[in-house]
């Protein structure tokens, strides 16, 4: 009888454990099987494919987020690094397709390396030092283009907006190989091992010789660079420049992605397939919704309830750590 | 006399550690009471246990006589005991007069706050312990002396009967030392308790009236301070018996002091860092264990720390193997071939989440790369080359590290260390908090170290680890050498009286 | 004009103490008894530009403004933008105390519009409801943030980012997703008040001057005022000095979703009707005008003088940039986010300094 409950409340922190970690999976598992099986005009082509383009763009931004929250920081400013690079993009169209997107990454890493150099040399707490650009950046982007929506007359980036290969659209191609791309840089690469040390431990980190500043300010490009390309594919979708709604709000919606998908805002851990999955999660959610007539405003107020509750699961692993 | 504030029997125990067991301690009205003791002698754990930070395990805290019991700080304060940290635990950026009434400013009829009275009152309190200072200067703006003197008016007025000053020295320039002995003077005058913690020798014997010594959780030694020699009160302090000094030799190390030759591996001169060091000169040659020894404080981490570029100099040169080192950097010391093992393992030294694997090869990740993809070959290589060298007991390499005992989690580390190939080997604390068997082979791991080739310096907070495994030791007190022993001269007797004699 | 407490830290850096020693690491002189100052001359000036920057910077641009645009310094258009100011104003004073004690509330920009739809919404059983309501909800919003953020220990910007999304779900259920926008009456008590002025100024503008007066009276005056700052400066540190931090730190986050849902109010009466979209990008307004006023934003010190200073620079320099009339609003964010950058890296500077 006494050496039950021991094992039983093990078994319980297992499994609390367990769900904090692989819950985001079984929760997508789950929603994905209810509208299959219950929701009218789901389960088609059509729809599968228009879900999984929504999301790509978030997926993208969100793989630089994951990455700077590993290193116990964050990125605010990866919405307006869209806009300005959905903004740069028509402005050098006219030179090619290469000119608009490298300049339209060039932005994006630039961008980047301000957030870095402030978080990393100026040493300033990277909620604030990205705030800023959050501020100005889409401002920015607006006086580009002059406050106008620029049609894209590019074939190929309309090309690439819209053309499907094995029957899923390229977007999601690319969302998927940078995914993939991502998680092989956090795993495989010493820059990636190293992104992991310092967010888990930075002192440590220090002590061991690691280059802490460097990794910090190529983690904040990276993230930057990742943003550009989000703002790149989104314009691509919308076959239009729209610096003023373009990426608006995904500073929160990546953030929630990595969150939900189980990587602690205290730094130490990059989880790549966990982010898709939020963030996979946070549209399925919006659609079950909507495909069930409940308006948008629910599923932003659903939205805040799981972050709350992902943070807040996250605490309990870290008292839970100490 | 009856004692303002008792503690009896205290015991309080964390996680795998005791930290204190049946410590009595009773502080007298208008007394100074020196409270000494090694690192992780319990100290501190008492100190917050008195302040109503931690409640203890065991054991009765009496006030005037009577039983009480502090849920938290504030209890403690209400019942008139205040505490002076050791880093000024106050408001910069507020007045002189606001940081010390923060919490219980004098109010107007209207409840605001009444800042003429406040500053008059603070005025008064700062003249009345010898400080005078314009009060509605932000704290900042004043020397750290002043600002801990502020620390001690605040103590004052929250009507103390106990004033609890945690190395309150530690920060101060020798004219505000003196400043501050006024005031504890002051203090007893007027019949306030003050428990003095300090690692500074030279203050205890001028200050304090009686002395309680700590050592492992455990009071050792209690009585006047005037009645105990130097010599026995630093005896107890390391938990030594003076007239049956034992030699048999509890340490792994061989005892035998090999003949250091060769180019000096390390040539460090004038280290000098304010508050801190103040022209520590070190040489090492290949093959030689230089220990450092000291007292808490004395400037021996700092040394280490200096060496391997992990703390700013404002003076000073490292030279290692002939070559100059720029100094603050860790990866510049890494490079010339010093490594460090920090004090802290938890906080400075392990990546929890990290794999074995990964924090054997954290450090030497460069190295271990083509083209910045990680090599899992030759991460395994040295990996197991390690594992089985240092022996580390792990359910394989993919364990986090987190999860392993103290001594393997030390053994990772030293494992993190030697795969950058170094010429020096900086050790703090190498054997503090891992069991006996882990003990006894980084200590026998040492000696191999050395007798490879490599240079090493070693830092312990155990007497006899540092008197078996040196070769040599430099003896350091307030940031100084004072003196440096030999072969046949690094004995215990030869060690303790350096750390006791006179300063100065 | 502004409303600067008698003993402010503005105050205290003008008297000039016996000259400093230059060098930190030399010794602290002249004896420990007497103040010695600890500062040197480069870290002084630093501080005066940090606590007083503001002030120079918008008189600066105010006299540049009168000499280059015959409409800038004129009645109408300084009425326009005390009015303009206003609502901004009120969110940005709640937002100086939760930054004050090193904390953030990203939220106050959807709390706004709540206000400002809610005080729509609640017109229609009068003008007291009409208050009263936004103040209800928003309040509960910042009791949310607080209890989550005092009591929780959560991370203030991602529970306040949490709080945002949820205030624009809840905006947008009660606009029917953002396509009813109410009117509010013209003859209401409360659209008068917020149309009218007297003296001169709008209604508005005197509330921000009798809260700006009450928030500097509390920040300086009052015993919750100094434990803030004492929170901001170390929590650990005021927790040891025995201060009531998670009471305090709830209390904070109530008061800002109060002064956020006041200020929706108030706008959505000035302006005759609650409009959804109004207050998107709002928190980023609030924090830049608290941080340009000179409040660290790593907690522990700041005025309530400078946060109405920092909205008045950004206002006018909106107003600039409207005379200008070529430039499209944007630049505003532009410098806004450019003003951040600046005032930041000195802030990262000076505290570095400070630390001897």
């Amino acid at each position: 009888m006494t050496e039950t409950v021991p094992r039983r409340s093990v078994d319980r922190a297992a499994t609390r454990r367990w769900l904090r970690d692989n819950g985001v999976h079984l929760a997508v598992a789950v929603l994905l099987l209810y509208n299959l099986l219950f929701t009218a005009n789901f389960a088609t082509v059509s729809n599968l494919t228009t879900q999984l383009v929504q999301v790509a763009p978030v997926i993208i931004v969100a793989l630089g987020m994951a990455m700077v929250i590993g290193t116990e920081g964050v990125d605010l400013s990866v919405g307006s690094v869209m806009a300005i690079a959905a903004a740069l993009l028509p402005l050098y169209l006219g030179y090619g397709i290469v000119a608009g997107v490298v300049v339209a990454l060039a932005a994006g890493a630039a961008c980047g390396l301000l957030n870095g150099v402030l978080v990393g040399v100026v040493r300033i707490q990277p909620i604030v030092a990205t705030l800023a650009l959050l501020v100005g950046g889409r401002g920015l982007a607006i006086v580009l283009v002059d406050g106008q929506i620029k049609d894209i007359r590019n074939d190929t980036l309309l090309e690439f907006g819209s053309a499907k290969a094995l029957g899923i659209p390229l977007v999601v191609w690319l969302a998927a190989l940078l995914a993939v791309a991502v998680g092989l840089l956090v795993r495989r690469t010493t820059y990636g091992r190293q992104l992991v040390a310092i967010g888990d431990n930075r002192s440590a980190s220090a002590l061991a010789g690691l280059p802490v500043r460097r990794v910090l300010i190529v983690t904040y490009v990276l993230s930057g660079v990742l943003a550009a390309v989000a703002g790149i594919v989104a314009t691509a979708r919308l076959t239009a420049s729209d610096p003023s709604s373009i990426g608006n709000l995904y500073e929160l919606s990546a953030i929630t992605a990595v969150v939900v998908g189980g990587t602690a805002l205290t730094g130490g851990r990059v989880r790549i397939l966990g982010t898709v999955m939020g963030a996979l999660l946070i549209q399925l959610i919006r659609a079950t919704l909507i495909k069930n007539d409940l308006p948008d405003s629910i599923a932003q107020i659903v939205q805040a309830a799981i972050i709350v509750l992902a943070v807040y699961a996250q605490r309990e692993r870290r008292a839970g750590a100490s | 006399m009856e004692a303002v504030l008792e503690a009896r029997g205290t015991g309080k125990r964390f996680p795998g550690v005791v930290a204190l067991s049946g410590v009595d301690l009773a502080l007298r009205p208008g007394e100074v009471h020196a409270l000494v003791g090694e690192n992780g002698a319990g100290k501190s754990t008492l100190i917050k246990v008195l302040t109503g930070v931690y409640q203890p395990d065991d054991g009765t805290l009496l006030l005037g006589g009577e039983p009480v019991r502090f849920g938290r700080p504030l209890d403690a304060q209400a019942a008139g005991i205040s505490t002076i940290y050791q880093e000024v635990n106050l408001v910069p950026l507020l007045s002189v007069a606001r940081n010390l009434f923060l919490g219980r400013e004098p109010r107007t009829r209207l409840g605001l706050i009444d800042t003429r009275a406040m500053d008059a009152r603070a005025a008064e309190l700062l003249g009345s312990l010898g400080v005078h200072a314009d009060v509605r200067r932000p704290l900042r703006t004043l020397g750290l002396g002043t600002q801990q003197m502020v620390a001690v008016a605040r103590a004052v007025a929250a009507e103390a009967r106990v004033v609890v000053m945690d190395e309150p020295t530690s920060s101060l320039e020798p004219r505000e030392v003196a400043t501050l002995f006024d005031v504890v003077g002051r203090l007893r005058s007027q019949g306030i308790a003050v428990l003095y913690v300090s690692h500074r020798l030279d203050e205890l014997y001028r200050i304090c009236d009686r002395v309680t010594v700590l050592r492992d959780g455990r009071v050792v030694h209690t009585g006047p301070l005037a009645e105990l020699p130097r010599l026995r009160l630093v005896a107890a302090m390391l938990g030594r018996d003076l007239d049956e000094v034992r030699r048999e030799g509890s340490t792994r190390f061989d005892g035998a002091s090999s003949v250091a030759s060769g180019a000096p591996v390390l040539e460090a001169t004038g280290l000098a860092r304010r508050h801190v060091l103040d022209g520590v000169s070190l040489t090492v040659r290949p093959g030689e264990i230089v220990g450092l020894g000291g007292l808490l404080g004395a400037g021996r981490s700092e040394t280490a720390r200096a060496i391997a570029g992990a703390m700013a100099v404002d003076a000073g040169t490292v030279t290692v193997a002939g070559r100059p080192v720029r100094t603050g950097s860790v990866p510049a010391a890494m490079a010339a071939g010093v490594v460090m093992l920090p004090e802290d393992r938890k906080a400075d030294g392990i990546v929890p989440g990290l794999s074995v694997r990964e924090n054997i090869a954290l450090a030497a990740l460069p190295t271990l790369s083509r083209a910045g993809i990680v090599s899992r070959a030759r991460q395994d290589a040295i990996v197991d080359r390690f594992v089985t060298r240092l022996r580390i007991k792990a359910s394989g390499p993919d364990q986090k590290v987190g999860e392993l005992s103290g001594g393997n989690q030390q053994k990772v580390l030293l494992a993190r260390l030697l795969a950058r190939n170094p010429k020096l080997l900086l050790l703090d604390e190498p054997t503090r908090g891992i069991d006996i068997g882990a003990k006894a082979e980084v200590q026998g791991l040492i000696d191999e170290l050395a007798a490879e080739g490599l240079g090493v310096v070693l830092i312990s907070s155990e007497f006899e680890e540092v008197v078996e495994g040196s070769d040599s030791v430099v003896v350091l007190r307030d940031g100084r050498v004072v003196a440096t022993l030999h072969g046949a001269e690094v004995t215990e007797d030869a060690l303790i009286s350096a750390l006791a004699a006179d300063g100065d | 004009m502004t409303p600067v407490s008698p003993t402010g830290p503005a105050g205290s850096a003008s008297p000039a103490g016996p000259p400093s020693p230059a060098s930190p690491t030399g010794p602290a002189a002249a004896g420990a008894v007497t103040a010695v100052t600890a500062v040197t001359r480069r870290e002084r000036a630093a501080g005066i530009v940090q606590r007083s920057g503001a002030y120079l910077v918008l008189a600066l641009v105010v006299l540049v403004a009168s000499l280059a645009f015959d409409s800038f310094a004129t009645t109408g258009n300084a009425r326009n933008i005390a009015i303009q100011s206003s609502f901004l104003a009120i969110v940005a004073l709640g937002m100086t105390f939760v930054i004050i004690s090193g904390g953030i509330d990203l939220s106050v920009g959807s709390v706004f519009a709540l206000g400002g739809v809610l005080a729509a919404y609640g017109m229609r059983w009068g003008s007291l409801a009409a208050v009263l309501l936004p103040l209800a909800v928003c309040g509960a919003i910042g009791l949310l943030n607080g209890v989550l953020v005092g009591y929780g220990r959560l991370a203030p910007f991602i529970v306040t980012l949490a709080t945002l999304l949820g205030a624009r779900g809840l905006l947008l259920v009660i606009t029917d997703e953002g396509s009813i926008t109410r009117v509010m009456p013209a003859d209401s008590l409360l659209v008068r008040l917020a149309q009218g002025s007297v003296l001169g100024l709008g209604w508005p503008v005197w509330i921000v001057v009798v809260l700006f007066a009450l928030g500097a009276v509390v920040l300086n005056r009052t015993r919750t005022g100094q434990s803030v700052l004492a929170i901001g400066a170390s929590r650990d540190a005021a927790l040891l000095m025995g201060l009531p931090v998670a009471r305090r730190t709830t209390l904070l986050y109530l008061a800002s979703g109060l002064l956020a849902g006041l200020a929706g109010a108030l706008a959505a009466a000035y302006s005759g009707s609650g409009v959804t979209i109004v207050g998107v990008g709002l928190e980023l307004d609030a924090i830049a005008a608290v941080v340009i006023g000179g409040t660290l934003l790593t907690g522990g010190a700041g005025t309530i003088g400078g946060t109405l200073c920092g909205v008045l620079l950004l206002r006018v320099i909106q107003n600039v940039i409207n005379q200008i009339g070529t430039l499209g609003s944007s630049y505003q964010s532009v410098v806004s986010g450019a003003f951040l950058v600046v005032v930041v890296v000195i802030q990262a500077y000076l505290s570095r300094e400070q630390r001897l």
